[in-house]
């Protein structure tokens, strides 16, 4: 009697459980890539415009998830490309010896900054993210809480239990604005910002874009984040704005490279070439707060337009150095928030 | 293995080994064998981690030194078995009142309330915690009730847990519930003894094992979950999150897998206690065993409908909130309705995810149902191989105490490696499929062996005297009467895949993207109604499957149940 009811339990069995082999050949790129999903749909769909016969299976995901990942793979790597991944964890990839050098075509015409000095390059830079203050205006007006200008404001006990961060353990976002800070301020300043700005934090989150996330639903009054992200959720009907404090922003570069030991290297070229294009820029700033040249493309609704003048002369190399030791006195000083040690 | 009953202990002993004995040792060796692959040695990869620095070099324990020197450690364990304690010591009174009020009484809108239970596992992880800060958040319309405190942090944490756990609880305590002796119940009834004494000599004992198997698992779910943590903790510190910052925030695998291993503590512990009780559990079901059939009183049944609404109005409030949630324009500010939501125009998001969501929790369910019962059943009757039975068991107990995160990281190094043989599965379905049943295993694992140990061993001990070969027994005894058991089973290990990001989320691939990473992907976009809109879809396929199996298991139940004598099936 039974077997009127195992058979086809079986048979459904066999038939779900086909076989999918994600292998990339030839005109096929395997690209990972930690750029936001809405916009990665805006750059790939550019990409498949001008480059119909290279199909891309994207793998896309948070920029700590594609890291861990591609270390992990490291002795048998099964992507192609990275996109639009942080500078700060491509150069933690490049030091394990992992990218391919190539010179894109058209690099030399990039903003200096978002050339790697190596000849042939292992890396290009194709945009920044830079931070920015969410500020909920409505949530404010309720609580009589001022606009901030500056970073320094932050410090003031009337923000107290009224701000959200992103750890920047956990959060490259959140790295981003104490490496800033650190250059803005010079180190003492900055850590003894970062100690009154501790008593003023109501949560560390572990995604960057979260805090403006928060803000936008009236969770929290200011959240230290990115302007793309509330300039979205402005649009979309958030009583937020985004506030580039005047004493200037920490930013990081996302880039593209090449893995070595790839077999559809010349693919990977045609597509690291397209990335560096104008038309590709083009639809890089559509979405993104700065490009790595000048293009025309008008920046998106409710983008701040200070962004790019206020982005601090930021030293790459020093962040990746000094990072370790950077959030090894973050973690002793603020990670534990109900027992902070000062 | 130890049991209750020496005498029976003695019979097996006596009892020359048959042919049929050593096939399913052959069978139990199989299946260790098939674990150590899938669990012990991905594992054992991430262990040798444990004792490497980052650039391979063996250094011995200066990792654990270094974790171990760090103050935030003692906070985080601590905070750790706080909410794991709290959450067990709430969800697990509210589970037994609601299995019980299901099983032993004859209050009203039973089928409702059975399919309430369900509604935790039918929302991704993200939706449930969307709709508690809508509820309970700053802008919250329950806020009220928090006093003044704050939903991020521990109230957050325990609220969301107790959610997240409350149907496994109730599925293995409801399935303890399920054997019972009509017998024994009469015999109280005749020699008028109080219900309270009835219940602490008659109910209890019957159902120990199932309360206290449940208490462990819930404890050890919510130790070793970091999504929870992640999404509604704060800046609470736990051994879970401190996890993630590890993995993902620092790439530092090699802490990551020292925090992994500490994480294992609670486990060992967990098998030790359950060691401890199973082995006083005695058998409900006899031979001569009557089924229990509730009687109606006025008193009783109204407390326990009552109860039930309580909590089953809760669910519908939670699953209500989230369907609100993917309908608005834009939380709280503009209450507008909208379908707009469920247009998503994202890169690698749509109904392909679906799809491999489908395929992949179709599969693991019924691979995961057929591997689990049979496993399980081995291990409560195969006593003659007392030793492959246990480490059978302990392989099955395993998989509660490792967080997906880990078991995901674990599998990519292990399948990444170009000597492993089995390196072709990268990238497959099949992988997502083995990882998640893998990753699931213990909570089925616990509730066929509770429903297993229902059956007497007087029935065993028939089947020894006859020579029945212990395959017979199982096709003709032990399957036909575990037909809920194994039906609750394959739902739940269903919905959870539907659900949970599991170890998938190191493991998919573009053509294998499951619904609940793209709900996660949508979510970081900031467009939290579109990540509850995709989500919502989740649940209305959950929903659908839901159904099937109340359809299927009413008609099998009719064929195989009929001993029951209630024909109610779980």
């Amino acid at each position: 009697m039974l077997e009127k009811y195992t058979k086809p339990l079986a048979l459904s069995f066999a038939a779900t459980s086909l076989f999918i082999i994600a292998s990339a050949q030839a005109g096929e790129l395997t690209i990972y890539s930690s750029v936001e999903a809405d916009n990665l749909k805006v750059f790939s769909e550019q990409f498949a415009k001008a480059h119909p016969d290279i199909k891309i299976n994207w793998v896309r995901d948070s920029t700590g998830v594609i890291q861990a990942r591609v270390i992990a793979e490291k002795e048998n790597p099964r992507n192609d490309v990275f996109f639009g991944h942080a500078a700060t964890d491509l150069l933690a990839l490049d030091q394990m010896g992992m990218f391919m050098p190539y010179q894109p075509k058209g690099a030399d015409k990039l903003d200096p900054r978002y050339r790697d000095k190596k000849a042939p390059p292992t890396w290009t830079g194709l945009w920044g993210f830079a931070a920015a203050v969410c500020f909920n205006t409505v949530e404010a007006a309720k609580r009589n809480i001022p606009q901030p200008t500056k970073w320094v404001d932050l410090a003031n006990p009337v923000y107290k239990g009224q701000i959200t961060m992103p750890n920047p353990i956990s959060s490259g976002t959140g790295f981003l604005n104490v490496a800033g800070w650190m250059q803005i301020m010079g180190k003492d300043k900055a850590w003894s910002f970062m100690d009154q700005l501790h008593g003023n934090i109501a949560s560390y989150t572990h995604s960057g874009s979260k805090p403006c996330n928060q803000v936008a639903a009236g969770e929290y009054v200011v959240g230290i984040s990115l302007p793309g992200r509330a300039a979205d959720l402005k649009t979309r009907g958030a009583p937020i704005m985004a506030v580039i404090p005047e004493d200037g922003i920490g930013w990081e570069m996302q880039g593209v490279a090449i893995m070595k030991g790839t077999k559809n290297a010349a693919d990977a070229k045609t597509f690291v070439d397209w990335s560096v294009s104008e038309a590709a820029m083009e639809s890089y700033a559509a979405r993104v707060e700065v490009v790595a040249f000048p293009v025309k493309t008008p920046m998106r609704e409710n983008m701040p337009r200070e962004v790019s003048t206020r982005m601090i002369n930021n030293d790459f190399a020093w962040a990746a150095t000094n990072k370790t030791e950077i959030l090894d006195e973050w973690r002793k000083r603020y990670d534990s928030k109900t027992e902070p040690k000062k | 293995m130890t049991t209750a009953d020496p005498a029976m202990a003695e019979g097996r002993l006596a009892a020359p080994k048959e042919l049929s004995d050593k096939l399913v040792s052959l069978l139990l060796w199989i299946f260790i064998g098939g674990m150590t692959v899938a669990i012990l040695l991905p594992l054992g990869l991430l262990l040798i981690r444990s004792f490497r620095n980052p650039q391979g070099a063996f250094v011995g324990l200066r990792n654990y030194q270094k974790y171990f020197e760090s103050t935030a450690l003692f906070e985080a364990f601590f905070n750790s078995v706080f909410v794991s304690l709290v959450t067990a010591l709430i969800v697990i009174p509210i589970a037994f009142l609601y299995a019980y009020g299901l099983s032993r009484t004859s209050m009203r809108w039973k089928g409702i309330f059975r399919a309430m239970i369900f509604v935790p596992l039918l929302m991704p992880g993200l939706l449930k915690a969307i709709a508690l800060v809508y509820l309970f958040g700053n802008q919250g319309i329950l806020k009220g009730l928090l006093l003044g405190h704050s939903v991020y942090g521990p109230i957050g944490i325990i609220l969301a847990s107790v959610l997240w756990t409350f149907p496994h609880a109730v599925l293995v305590i409801g399935v303890a519930l399920m054997n019972a002796d009509r017998r024994l119940y009469q015999a109280a009834e005749i020699l008028n003894t109080s219900s309270l004494r009835t219940f602490l000599a008659v109910t209890w004992p019957a159902c120990r094992y199932g309360v206290i198997t449940a208490f462990l698992a819930v404890f050890v779910m919510v130790f070793t979950d970091f999504g929870i943590a992640k999404v509604i903790g704060g800046d609470m510190s736990l051994l879970a999150t401190d996890i993630y910052k590890e993995v993902v925030g620092q790439q530092n695998f090699e802490m990551g897998a020292v925090i992994s291993i500490i994480l294992l503590i609670p486990a060992v512990v967990v098998f030790v206690l359950e060691r401890l009780t199973a082995g006083r559990q005695s058998a409900q079901i006899t031979g001569k065993s009557l089924p229990f059939i509730p009687k109606p009183h006025a008193i009783n049944d109204g407390l326990f409908f009552s109860f039930c609404l309580i909590v089953a109005a809760i669910m519908v409030l939670i699953l209500g909130m989230a369907q609100f949630a993917a309908l608005i324009k834009f939380w709280p500010y503009n209450l507008n309705l909208t379908l707009s939501n469920y247009l998503f125009d994202l890169e690698g998001v749509g109904w392909e995810n679906f799809w491999n969501s489908l395929k992949m929790s179709l599969s693991a369910a019924t691979l995961g149902t057929i591997v689990v019962f049979i496993g399980a059943t081995m291990v409560e009757k195969a006593r003659f191989d007392v030793v492959a039975s246990k480490i059978l068991h302990m392989l099955a107990l395993l998989p509660m105490a490792i967080p997906g995160l880990v078991l995901g990281l674990s599998y990519l190094m292990f399948i990444n490696d170009p000597r492993n043989p089995l390196e072709f599965l990268y990238g497959s379905m099949s992988i997502l499929v083995i990882s998640t049943t893998v990753h699931l295993y213990t909570v089925p694992h616990l509730t066929a062996l509770t429903g297993l140990k229902g059956l007497s061993r007087e029935i065993d001990m028939v089947n020894l005297s006859l020579r029945t070969p212990i395959w017979r027994s199982f096709l003709r005894v032990i399957l036909p009467t575990n037909i809920p058991t194994i039906l609750d089973i394959w739902l739940y290990i269903f919905l959870r895949a539907m659900t949970t990001l599991s170890a998938a989320i190191f493991l998919y691939t573009s053509q294998t993207k499951l619904a609940a990473i793209a709900v996660i992907h949508v979510d970081e976009t900031g467009n939290t109604a579109a990540a509850a809109a995709l989500g919502m879809l989740v649940v209305y396929a959950c929903l659908f499957f839901r159904l099937m199996h109340y359809v299927i298991s009413h008609s099998i139940l009719r064929h195989f149940q009929a001993w029951r004598g209630t024909g109610k099936p779980a």
